[in-house]
This record gives structure tokens, C-alpha cells and sequence, in this order.
């Protein structure tokens, strides 16, 4: 069925379903009459909001949580399709809109929503199969312990009797739901622990309305916003006068600190923000990145009132023992940059708001813009699309709550988007900050670790039982937060992104200074830990072990490279995920070659591994993408990277050729995995440019200080002073 | 404002939009062929490539006062079931995270194919210049090679 051939009000009908994310059998539903698809989902069997099978069999599954790329659109509903037992090549998924009462938490964010859906969506699909075997059993009149079930029909082995699920969907809809399911056994999975794929690729690569950008609704007005050019402004008055001259504007509104022209195209709005003449004010400081270094600077010199952790005696153990390494480092502010730019839809009229567009929090959308407009939260729908990305960005509500505002204050519906330049200067950034690290070395071993960190906006800015935590007698972590009306949020693997990089290139530094294998250095610390524990540790030893050694195996750690390739490790553990992760780099004519990337990951189950596998994949190049080349510097509150010309992005050419991953088997229930691949892979390739270059990465991105490519002897092994990074 | 007649996907479309309005926005807010994306707005991310006649083009760059009668292709307009090879290298290496970058990943590696059938690993470095936030790369560089091997480059 072609778009042409629909009539618009059914083209918007239509879309307006595919936005909310119908994918498999969407045609199906589609090609019904008006109605048609409708009536078909209320008189379905129904035993619970996830799940519904019609009279002709038809399976729909509801994908709860918001598909910001993690995959879970596909993962989520694989679970549900499991224990249900049906072909997954005939199943209908929809994107659920906000139903907190149906729903529980729909969230993308700290990695949760795999760990958190498991159980329950497993339940979920379990309890329809086991209604449907009952009604077989009734039909029959067998016991219910001889009938089976396979792709969607309920067997009777002994008499060969069959039959399908829709077949069974009104008698199993009348039977009393059981409060205890038995779930599958793991050697039994058909789907979980597969290779399924994005179950949006069709529409994704045939260009159809599927992420917030694409809402299009009758009478929708294309929005562009003009907003404080740096942090620190406040709007003071506009004149709009050229602005309503240019074809096609229609409204100009005013809200608090940002202004909105409101025109009939994307590109009318724009020219119309662009003429516009405002007048702004300093309202508060107008930071500069020269500033927040000077104060971290102070700050990682001096102890945090309570320290985050605080093991044995670090004051004496450093002053007492004649090896000690110091090191600082130091990270950027980053900004999020998802590929689809900030938008939202919304139409608020008569005290009700109909709102749909990118969020990772639908239900803080929902209070946050109930709170805005003054109206009951039951009075707002929030519809959640397929998303151009997230990596936290999406977490706070501020797209939704303007797009309200501007719609409720100019009484119209209205699509809000924001440009490239206007995310950079509008982000809520990942903080910048200093890291000073201070080891002690004794009878080869470390025995004493002081951090402290400084970060903008940082309450912790440590993870403070993580390792080497547990593996050293003296062990304290200290941590300052600078205050900046630079506006910050979490930014995917928050804290952990930075720490990861720090401890772990100062983990290599320890091991070069002790002339120990960076990865039996680890190993040792780890048993270390295991038989005599410091303290009270965040993570599991033989999890940890588990993918180091696996990374070992994969990168061939202890065999020879290629001449001119050098090796990198880091390990690090986050959101219960175990990852460790190996870069061989070369210099090749003074560029950067990254060959190869590995990542060995103990997430629990994986659910899909196809998706699991492009999730690292992933997150290994994000990580790598942003040490290398990203960073956002404030000159007197003015984001001074405002495109992708200047705030680069890895390309292809510098992608890895071989980008390996592998998950250590096991059925434990999943951990994270949106995120945790992303925090080892700055310090494997950092520390693999140190063995090729001697020169150690101390400050991010390591692409404003092309030093490190000159050609230099590589590192020996040993304790040596080198100019700071 | 101006009228303009244009030929996308081998349609005949006639718009009225300001004169520099870049062909995204025709494409995306005139036609509703919004498979074409918005990234950057600068030529940097290719999100919004298109082809134009054969050639890879950034459309978020280029006014519809430009195009005249050259033949403009999207994404919805490379094939009729979404079973062009390019498509279908995509959907076996399962290439797609978030997705918003892969029309335009796509609409690049069909420029490539049609003008080299089978690219080298450094083909592909040189010609596959658009950003994948989500990290990708590695999968398109895999799906490209398939889509050679289906003569991706055939219309």
C-alpha cells in the first residue's frame, strides 16, 4: 500500500499509527478497512496490556519502553513472544503510548529496561500461553500436562490434535488468569539469546514517518525558536517587525526567555527566527572553560569534607613510601548530539494537551508539562516515537515542556525543532572536569590510591566502591562539585564515561611503573581482592575475571602483533555489566590507525544478540568517537562548537576495520548493556597509544594535541617522567 | 515566494517556496517524503543525502532553485517493495540502531555502487563520509560489501 493511494485524513491516520510504531503485520493491519484494525485490537484476547491474539491469530505484542536505538523495541516484545510460544515472522509490535497504570516504568535510561521488563514480560507471555493450553485442554477434554505448545498452535500429541490461538482466543479470554506461571528453562529458548532483527528495518530503510521529526497533523504549524545565545542571557525584548514580513510566517510568540515563529514550513520558521531583533541582558556569570579549569585546578588539591571512601591511611602510605605516581587528568564538556535534533509535537487546546514526540521519560514529560500549563496530568497524552538517538539527552523534559507552551500559547498545534546550533548552545551537557590521581608503590605492588575529581555540576563525581576499591590497603576518593549556570545532565554511562578513562589510563601508568602485564596486573589485584578484601566491594571478582580473561582470548594479548601495531587494555564494571575491552592501534604516515577493537561483556542473558552485538559495536566507537575528536569549549557562555564542522564525529575511515564482540555465556538474569560498553574503550586506545608513542593521553579529546602522532620510540616498560598529555 | 517544477522519484511536483529554501525542506515539508532527514544543516552529517541524477547529494545545502530539471532520488523512491539490493544488504546485516542516519547511509552507498560495482574497503572509507552517531560503521561496511555482491549498483 503506497501513501499516494491513501486519502490524507486516512495518510494521517495511518501515519500517526506507524509513528507510534507498528512495524510486522503493520500491513496487515493497514490494509484493513477504517475500523477494521481498531475493532480488531478491542475484541482480541487480552490478558494483560501487553499482549493480545485475535480471532484470526493475528499476535500483537507491546513494546513498553521508548526505542531510542538501544534496541528494546525489538528485545522487549522477544520476551513476550518466548514464552508465548508463536512464529515471531507473523507478530504485530506497537510502541505503547505513556500508560504508567498499564506499563509501570517506561523509561530509557540507566540501562534499566531489559533488567527491569525480564521477569515480567516473560510472566506476561507465560500466563496467555498457559489460558490458551487451558482452553485446548477444555476442548479436548484432556489434562492440560498433555497438550503442548509450538508456534502459535496448541498440540495434543497422543490424539494429533491441533489447535491455533486464535482458534482458542474467545474461550481462553473467559477462563480465570492463574497467579503462578512456570517459565521456560533456558535450554529451551527459541528466540531469547538469538539473532532477531531491528524490527523497524523496513520502515527505516524505506523512509517512512517513524520518528518524532516526522509528525505531520492537520493544521500543524513548523516551529523554530530563537533562544539565549549563551548561558548567562536573559531576554530583555524583541522586534519582530521583519519577521512577519517573510512568506508563510503566521504567529510570532513569546515565552519567558525564548521567542517562536510559527510559519506554514521548517525553512519559513527558520528565516523568520533568523530576522527577528532581540535584545538580551547578562543575567548571572558568563563562563568561560578557562574558568572551570583554574577552579578545578584548586580544587583537586584540597579534600572533600567526606570522603567518598576512605580504606587504611592513603596521608601515610604516600608519605612514607619513596615510589609514587601522580597524574592529572582532564575531560570536556560533550555534548549529546543525537542524530535527530531536539523536537516535539504538541496541540494543547481547552485545558487538554496532545503531546508526541522524542523522550526517554514519558511520565516526567507528562508531570513536568501537567506542572507548566496547570493542568491535571490525566489531561495529557504523550505518544512516544521511534528516536534518533538519546544518550541521555532525552531525560529531561524541556523539548516537550516548550513545544506545550508555544502551542498553548499561540492556540495552535505545532511541530517545535530545533537546529544543529541551537542543541549545541541548549544541551545539558556532560560536565568537564579534572581528575588527580596519586598512587604509592611498594614490593611491587600498589598500595595506596588517592583520587580527587572536580567536575562541574558533580554531586559524585567517583564511583567510590568500585575497583581497584576492594584490591588497596590505602584507598580514598575525594570529590568536588563547581557550580556553573552551564547546564548539565547525564550523558550515556554518566560519571562512569569519565572515571573509566582516568582510572584506567593511570591503572596502565601503574603497570608500566610495577613492569607488570597490564592484564596480569589486573588479574593479581583482582585476587587480591578475592582472598584479603579491603572494605566492602560494588562487583563480583569472577565476573570481572571472567571477561578480562575472555578479552585476552579474542585479542591473542599474549601472542605477537604485527610490526608497527601496538595494545591497549582497560576493564571496567557498570550499570552490573563486566566489560573488557582491547585496542590495537598503529601509526601509520603520522595518522591514528585504530586496527581492531575488542569487547568480552558478562551482561547476564543476552536477549537478542544481534542487537546486544550492535549495541557494543556501538558504544565501543561512541566512546572512541568522543575521546578522539569531540569537545565543547564556553568562551564567556557561548558554546564556541556548534556543528559537526567544528564538534567532529568520527567517519568511516577512522572506524575500526574489526570491531569484535563477545558475551561470556550465561543464563543469569540480564544487566545492563545501553551503556556499559562505551566507558573502556578511551583508555584501551589511549593506552595503546602510549605503547606506541610513549607519549600517555592525559587530557581529552587527544585530537587537539597532535604530539602523540609524531613518530617517537615507543614506550619501555618502567617508571618514567613524561610531559604531561 | 516561486513556483518550481521538480522530478523526484520520477514525479513531476510543482511547490511554492522561497527561492533558497534547500531541498530538504521542499522534499520533507512540500512533498511529505520525509525519509530524507535533518541532521546539521551544514553538508556535514549527510543525513539528508539524496541522489541527484546519480550523484550523492546533501540536500539540507542545496536550494530548490538549483535543481531544475535534474532527476532527484530518495529514499522512497528507490524501489517499489524496499527490495533494492542496497536495501536488502541493510536489512540481512541488521545494520540499523536508532536509524535516523540510514536513508542517507543508504542513499550514499547506492551513489557508490553505481559508479563502482565492487569498492575496496578504501572505496568505502573514501565515499562513505556520513556521520552514524550510534557507531554503525562497522555493520554499513559490511552491508555495502553485500550489496556488491547483489549488484547493489543496478537500479
Amino acid at each position: 500500500m503506497s501513501n499516494a493511494s491513501l486519502s490524507r485524513r486516512h495518510f494521517l491516520r495511518v501515519s500517526t499509527l506507524a509513528g507510534g510504531g507498528m512495524l510486522l503485520g503493520f500491513r496487515l493491519l493497514a490494509n484493513a478497512g477504517d475500523g477494521e484494525a481498531a475493532a480488531m485490537m478491542e475484541t482480541a484476547f487480552a490478558p494483560n496490556a501487553y499482549l493480545s491474539i485475535d480471532a484470526s491469530g493475528l499476535v500483537t505484542l507491546v513494546a513498553p519502553n521508548p526505542e531510542i536505538g538501544q534496541g528494546v523495541k525489538t528485545a522487549i516484545p522477544m520476551l513476550l513472544a518466548e514464552e508465548l510460544d508463536i512464529d515471531w515472522e507473523k507478530v504485530v509490535i506497537t510502541q505503547a503510548a505513556l500508560d504508567a497504570k498499564a506499563y509501570g516504568n517506561q523509561v530509557a535510561g540507566g540501562s534499566g529496561a531489559i533488567r527491569s521488563r525480564f521477569e515480567p514480560l516473560r510472566k506476561a507471555g507465560a500466563t496467555a500461553r498457559a489460558l490458551l493450553v487451558a482452553a485446548a485442554a477444555q476442548t479436548w477434554n484432556v489434562p492440560v500436562e498433555e497438550c503442548t505448545t509450538e508456534n502459535g498452535f496448541v498440540l495434543h500429541k497422543a490424539s494429533g490434535r491441533k489447535l491455533g490461538y486464535g482458534e482458542l482466543a474467545s474461550k481462553a479470554a473467559a477462563l480465570p488468569v492463574p497467579t503462578e506461571v512456570k517459565l521456560k528453562e533456558p535450554k529451551d529458548y527459541k528466540l531469547i539469546g538469538k539473532r532477531i532483527h531491528n524490527v523497524d528495518n523496513k520502515k527505516i530503510l524505506t523512509g517512512k514517518p517513524l520518528f518524532g521529526i516526522d509528525t505531520r497533523r492537520e493544521g500543524m504549524f513548523y516551529v523554530m525558536v530563537a533562544r539565549p545565545p549563551a548561558f548567562g542571557k536573559k531576554l530583555v525584548s524583541f522586534d519582530d517587525t521583519d519577521t512577519r514580513k517573510i512568506p508563510g510566517v503566521k504567529n510570532v510568540v513569546r515565552w519567558n526567555n525564548i521567542v517562536a515563529v510559527l510559519a506554514t514550513s521548517t525553512w519559513n520558521a527558520k528565516k523568520g527566527r533568523d530576522a527577528l531583533k532581540l535584545v538580551w541582558e547578562d543575567a548571572g556569570p558568563l563562563e568561560s572553560t578557562a574558568d572551570h579549569d583554574a577552579a578545578f585546578k584548586k580544587l583537586i588539591q584540597e579534600k572533600s569534607k567526606e570522603p567518598g571512601r576512605n580504606d587504611g591511611d592513603v596521608e601515610a602510605s604516600l608519605g612514607s613510601n619513596k615510589k609514587i605516581l601522580e597524574s592529572v587528568y582532564q575531560v570536556p564538556i560533550l555534548s549529546h548530539a543525537p542524530m535527530e535534533p531536539i523536537n516535539f509535537f504538541a496541540d494543547v487546546r481547552d485545558g487538554k494537551a496532545d503531546l508526541y514526540g522524542p523522550t526517554q521519560v514519558p511520565g516526567r514529560v507528562r508531570t513536568d508539562v501537567a506542572k507548566a500549563l496547570g493542568i491535571p496530568e490525566e489531561n495529557i497524552t504523550v505518544g512516544i516515537p521511534r528516536q534518533g538517538g538519546g544518550f541521555g539527552r532525552k531525560l529531561m523534559s524541556d523539548n516537550a515542556v516548550e513545544a506545550a507552551m508555544i502551542s498553548s500559547i499561540a492556540k495552535a498545534p505545532i511541530q517545535m525543532l530545533w537546529t544543529r546550533e541551537d542543541d549545541m548552545q541548549g544541551d545539558f551537557y556532560r560536565p568537564n572536569g579534572m581528575y588527580r590521581y596519586k598512587a604509592a608503590l611498594s614490593d611491587n605492588e600498589l598500595v595506596a590510591w588517592h583520587e580527587t575529581a572536580a567536575a562541574l555540576n558533580s554531586r559524585r563525581a567517583n564511583a567510590p566502591d568500585n575497583f581497584p576499591a576492594g584490591a588497596v590497603a590505602n584507598l580514598r576518593t575525594d570529590s568536588h562539585s563547581l557550580s556553573s549556570n552551564i547546564q548539565t545532565g547525564p550523558w550515556r554511562a554518566p560519571t562512569h564515561n569519565v572515571l573509566a578513562f582516568t582510572q584506567e589510563s593511570f591503572m596502565d601508568e601503574i603497570a608500566h611503573a610495577l613492569k607488570k602485564d597490564p592484564i596480569a596486573l589486573r588479574l593479581d589485584m583482582l585476587d587480591k581482592a578475592k582472598n584479603q578484601p579491603v572494605g566492602k566491594l560494588a562487583y563480583n571478582i569472577d565476573k570481572f575475571k571472567s571477561v578480562i580473561n575472555l578479552v585476552a582470548d579474542m585479542s591473542n594479548w599474549n601472542g605477537k602483533l604485527q610490526p608497527g601495531e601496538f595494545k591497549g587494555f582497560a576493564a571496567y564494571f557498570s550499570f552490573n555489566t563486566y566489560v573488557a575491552e582491547v585496542a590495537v592501534v598503529a601509526i601509520e604516515k603520522g595518522q591514528l590507525r585504530i586496527k581492531r577493537v575488542y569487547a568480552a561483556v558478562n551482561c547476564g542473558q543476552v536477549v537478542n544478540l544481534s542487537g546486544a552485538e550492535n549495541m557494543v559495536q556501538g558504544a565501543m566507537l561512541d566512546g572512541l568517537n568522543h575521546a578522539w575528536y569531540s569537545g565543547i569549549t564556553f568562551d564567556k557562555g557561548v558554546a564556541m562548537q556548534k556543528n559537526f564542522n567544528t564538534y567532529k564525529f568520527m567517519r568511516m575511515k577512522d572506524s575500526p576495520p574489526v570491531v569484535e564482540v563477545k558475551f561470556v555465556e550465561t543464563n543469569e538474569p540480564p544487566t545492563g548493556l545501553g551503556e556499559p560498553g562505551l566507558p573502556p574503550i578511551a583508555p584501551a586506545v589511549c593506552n595503546a597509544i602510549f605503547a606506541a608513542t610513549g607519549k600517555r593521553i592525559r587530557s581529552l579529546p587527544f585530537d587537539q594535541d597532535k604530539s602523540w602522532q609524531t613518530p617517537a620510540a615507543p614506550a619501555k616498560s618502567g617508571l618514567k617522567k613524561e610531559p604531561r598529555g | 515566494m516561486a513556483s518550481y517544477t521538480l522530478n523526484v522519484n520520477n514525479k513531476k511536483y510543482t511547490v511554492h517556496v522561497l527561492p533558497d529554501t534547500p531541498l530538504l525542506w521542499v522534499l520533507r515539508d512540500e512533498l511529505n517524503l520525509v525519509g530524507t532527514k535533518f541532521g546539521c544543516g551544514i553538508a556535514q552529517c549527510g543525513a539528508c543525502t539524496v541522489l541527484f541524477n546519480d550523484n550523492p547529494m546533501r540536500s539540507c545545502s542545496f536550494p530548490v532553485s538549483g535543481v531544475g530539471t535534474n532527476k532527484v532520488t530518495t529514499i522512497e523512491g528507490l524501489s517499489e517493495e524496499g527490495d533494492h539490493p542496497v536495501q536488502q544488504a541493510w536489512e540481512e546485516a541488521d545494520v540499523a540502531q536508532c536509524g535516523y542516519c540510514q536513508a542517507g547511509q543508504v542513499m550514499t552507498a547506492v551513489a557508490l555502487l553505481k559508479k563502482n560495482p565492487s569498492p575496496t574497503d578504501a572505496d568505502i572509507d573514501k565515499a562513505m563520509t556520513n556521520i552514524c552517531r550510534c557507531g554503525t560503521y562497522a555493520r554499513i561496511r559490511k552491508a555495502v560489501h553485500l550489496a556488491a555482491t547483489k549488484k547493489g549498483g543496478k537500479p
